[in-house]
């Protein structure tokens, strides 16, 4: 649920006061529902130079092949749904103008819940440094765009590696993500697509079709978010959660028909009892979803052995012994595709989290490292760090607190679990085979981080 | 994966030949934390307890709209409202609407007979999967009326005209307003189940200690057994409770030695049964799936146990020729006979503790000569079970006993530690249950670990 604030706001009586007031005014942010369309309009593509590249062209044709309706260039006063500007080409920090400068008087037809997305490659991978400055200035753009959009729009950008072009499978499975309203919180952030591998699914709505996927701390929270939203794409699911939390973890079970495993993560054997539960009951592992997690928040100088050890017990010791058995298990015909829960408080910091920003960062650090080692056996592995998600965690911060926590982005206001769930998904689906080692934020663009 | 429902009209996946029988399974079970009376579970009803233990099990082995062959449960305790209780958990599950049910009920043997009446349909062939079950709420009980407003209320619903109805109220007397709770009496001897129990305690000469030592075993081996995360597939938590509120893991042979006795007081000196070695009052519900090996091979689920065979017998307590718990004392040598098996055989003994001195008076009946010879039709006594065996994960006596409940508790919990155990000597591990129950009716059974038949 949008929260009360938002709803007062957005209507009526609430939404002239908060303009009169100055007060933050939070869209109603368009989410992903089966059946809508993907962008609220038409999408206009641009490319550098002139306007069109062969990147640009192959992309827009890719786009009109989805059944969207695609523009080359802006028709007066016409609302659209989204503004792809590819710059793929880009050499020099003077082609930016261009491309930019031919996409600026059409933000202001962008429509509700409208798209920006940018298509540049990484600088990293330019000697140059000419066609680094060009490339890196994509970034500064972008984000700056981001908080300059209104009425929920949002802009992101896909990085391209040297493996990768503008139509290669991932680019494609990113670019739908960004478009979609999957992406609702996800604002002012880069995807990098490293390389060539990856594959559409054949159905839009059932991208997980077949696939078994397993969710840990499922029983509430972001992580029953997760196991609702892999089954609605067709996963079939292992939930698990503390024994004690085995109530709720049936619930869930139930809804989305899967099978409840009450397990401790922190247990030296929790890895194989994953895996031989995967696999004797559902034939397999395809995707594991690495969401348990705790917070034990206190001051550095008041914290104890026991907030510090349980927070890293949980959050990140646990996910480590859980992939060397993976990595280690014989049973698994294929190794799963992992994605990690980190937090935007292991990127920028958090007062009073050491212990938790430390284990988050922890959750980075081990994702980039692991991502060689996956992609050796044709897998993947990614981390999603989300922001101020309204939550039973998020709950207990003091009123006051939690007010303003909720304001401090792009988008004014916190974050569904659902939000989380769709980066998710989307990162454990085959269509993001081609990013690997990425760390990606829901945050509506948090003022705080990276 | 869980395969997809089977459609109402499909027949069942595998034909048993006529005159045949083949194995019936235990893939697991699943059961609430049992409460104390009055306690977690005060305002839950039978229905909600095993719609709740319904959906646990459902939720661990993923059977979500799948349509079971069979459901049998049941309660001692039933209200009116509780004719279908059954059917009507199933309906309020995630199991398929499908899904037949039926009510079965033998006293604190419910549980048990629900799982041996099923698995002989299994074994039979005339179906491929079950659940059985049981419920109990002492909190949640029926109340009745009296009979006298009883008859008021009837005669109230017949009469046509107003005078005639105030006629018919006017025969109210004030002690016809008086519920008539329900009591665990003897309806044919007026005592009480403790009652009858103090006096076949002292009959066979059971010790206050033997007795507190028996509770002591219960709580720290359901203690034990919790803390080592044996619970962790078989129970699922409800209304805030995820261990049985009962459990006492601190309890000590001397605390147990301060409580005064509350059975058997007229028997003076010989009084030894306390509140410390009696099951209390309690509320819960247990759920047990069984299976063909074919329909639990067909979805990846786990054979833990095989269900091999079960004796029922009854006493003549009403003459005091035995005791009112003293049925299991004949069943089992009879079982044991059937089987061609003896105690050595059997390497977990699950002996259901209404009362310490039950246990201990059964003990006590298998290994004496005399009882062997002239009450058993024996050479000797039946025998001398390793107390090492006995109840080794806790029994009744920790975990409280929601009398239709206990059977589901013993069998998922026994079928367990059999599977954990595999085979013992070349042969598969061996398990034998016994429940008392009201009437004087006591029901037995053998459950062997799984293991794969011969050239599979
Ligand atoms: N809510 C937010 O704003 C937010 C922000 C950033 C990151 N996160 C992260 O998202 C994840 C989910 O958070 P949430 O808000 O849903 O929290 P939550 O507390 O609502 O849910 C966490 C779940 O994990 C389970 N869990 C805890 N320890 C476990 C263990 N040892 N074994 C198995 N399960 C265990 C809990 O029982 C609970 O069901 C966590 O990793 C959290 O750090 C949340």
């Amino acid at each position: 649920m949008t929260d009360k604030y938002t709803q007062f706001v957005s209507h009526g009586f609430g939404k002239d006061l908060a303009k009169k007031l100055g007060l933050p005014q939070p869209a109603v942010l368009r989410r992903y529902k089966a059946g809508e369309p993907l962008v609220p309009g038409p999408v206009l593509v641009i490319g550098s130079g002139n306007g069109k590249t062969a990147g640009s062209d192959d992309l827009a044709a890719a786009l009109a092949g989805w059944g969207l309706d695609v523009r080359r260039s802006a028709l007066p006063k016409e609302k659209l749904g989204a503004i792809v500007v590819v710059l793929d080409a880009v050499e020099h920090p003077d082609e930016l103008a261009g491309p930019v400068l031919t996409a600026a008087p059409s933000l202001r037809d962008l429509a509700a819940g409208g798209r920006v997305v940018t298509v540049s490659r990484t600088s990293a991978s330019a000697a140059n440094p000419a066609v680094a400055a060009g490339r890196q200035g994509v970034d500064g753009l972008l984000r700056s765009l981001a908080k300059e959009l209104r009425a929920g729009a949002t802009a992101n950008g896909i990085l391209l590696g040297d493996g990768a072009g503008t139509t290669s499978p991932s680019t494609l499975g990113a670019l739908r993500f960004f478009l979609s309203g999957r992406s609702a919180f996800v604002d002012g952030q880069f995807l990098t697509v490293g390389s060539g591998a990856g594959q559409l699914s054949a159905d839009a709505d059932k991208p997980l079709a077949g696939k078994v996927a397993v969710v840990t701390g499922a029983a509430r929270g972001i992580g029953a978010a997760i196991a609702r939203t892999l089954h609605r794409d067709g996963a079939g699911l292992v939930v698990v959660d503390i024994p004690a939390a085995g109530d709720h973890l049936a619930d869930v079970a139930n809804e989305v028909h899967g099978t409840a495993l009450q397990l401790d993560i922190t247990a030296e054997d929790a890895g194989n009892r994953i895996i031989d539960h995967a696999v004797e009951r559902h034939g397999g592992l395809d995707i594991l979803i690495h969401n348990a997690g705790i917070t034990r928040d206190k001051l550095l100088a008041n914290m104890d052995e026991g907030r510090w050890n349980s927070v890293i017990g949980v959050n990140i010791a646990s996910q480590l012994r859980i992939n060397e058995a993976l990595l280690g298990a014989e049973q698994l015909r294929n190794t799963p595709r992992i994605v990690s829960v980190a937090s935007t408080s292991g990127i920028a910091g958090n007062r009073g989290q050491t212990n938790y920003a430390a284990s988050k960062g922890g959750v980075i650090g081990m994702v980039r490292a692991t991502a060689p080692l996956l992609a050796e056996r044709g897998s993947s592995i990614n981390a999603v760090a989300p922001g101020f998600i309204e939550t039973d965690m998020t709950a207990r911060i003091p009123f006051a607190t939690r007010e303003v926590a909720r304001r401090l982005n792009s988008l004014q206001q916190g974050g569904l679990p659902g939000d989380v769930a769709e980066a998710i998904a989307f990162l454990a689906s085959d269509a993001a085979g081609g990013i690997t080692g990425e760390v990606l934020r829901v945050c509506g663009q948090n003022l705080v981080g990276a | 994966m869980p395969a997809a429902a089977h459609s109402a009209s499909e027949p069942h996946e595998s034909r048993v030949a006529p005159g045949t029988v083949r194995r019936a399974v235990v893939v697991g079970g699943n059961r609430i934390p049992f409460a104390r009376t009055g306690g977690a579970y005060a305002k839950s009803s039978n229905q909600d307890m095993l719609t709740a233990a319904l959906d646990g099990l459902i939720a661990r082995f993923g059977l979500q709209e799948e349509r079971i062959g069979e459901v049998a449960a049941g309660a001692v305790l039933k209200h009116s409202r509780d004719f279908n209780l059954t059917r009507e958990a199933v309906l309020g599950s995630a199991l398929s609407p499908e899904t037949p049910a039926y009510d079965l009920q033998q006293a604190c043997a419910t549980g048990l007979e629900t799982v041996l009446g099923l698995a002989n349909k299994i074994k039979l062939g005339q179906i491929d999967s079950a659940i059985a079950g049981g419920v109990d709420s002492a909190s949640d009980a029926p109340i009745a009326v009296s009979e006298g407003l009883r008859e008021v209320l009837l005669d109230l619903n017949r009469a046509k005209s107003l005078p005639e109805r105030l006629k018919i109220l006017a025969r109210l007397r004030p002690k016809d307003l008086a519920p008539d709770a329900p009591n665990t009496g003897e309806p044919r001897t007026g005592l009480s189940m403790g009652e009858h129990q103090a006096l076949t305690t002292a009959q066979w000469k059971i010790s206050r200690e033997a007795q507190d030592e028996i509770a002591f075993n219960s709580h720290h081996n359901l203690a034990a057994a919790y803390d080592r995360g044996f619970f962790d597939d078989l129970v699922t938590p409800y209304r805030g409770l995820s261990r049985d509120s009962n459990l006492r893991p601190d309890t000590s042979m001397d605390k147990l030695a301060t409580l005064k006795p509350v059975f058997g007081k007229s028997l003076g000196a010989e009084a030894t049964m306390t509140a410390g070695n009696s099951t209390p009052l309690t509320d819960g519900a247990s759920t047990v799936l069984l299976g063909s090996e074919e329909w639990a091979d067909a979805r990846g689920l786990p054979k833990l146990a095989v269900v091999v065979d079960g004796e029922a017998a009854a006493v003549d307590f009403v003459h005091g020729k035995d005791g009112l718990l003293m049925a299991p004392v004949f069943a089992v040598p009879r079982l044991l006979a059937r089987n061609g098996l003896t105690f050595e055989d059997i390497d977990f003994f699950e002996i259901h503790e209404a009362f310490a001195g039950t246990v201990l008076s059964t003990l006590a009946a298998w290994e004496d000569e005399e009882f062997g010879r002239t009450r058993l039709g024996l050479d000797g006594a039946l025998g001398k079970i390793d107390r090492a065996k006995l109840n080794v994960n806790g029994s009744s006596l920790a975990a409280g006993h929601p009398f239709a409940a206990t059977g589901g508790r013993i069998v998922a919990s026994l079928a367990k530690m059999l599977h954990d155990n595999g085979p013992l000597d070349g042969r598969p591990a061996r398990g034998l249950i016994s429940v008392c129950a009201a009437g004087g009716q006591g029901v037995v059974a053998i459950l062997e670990a799984y293991s794969a038949p011969e050239g599979r």
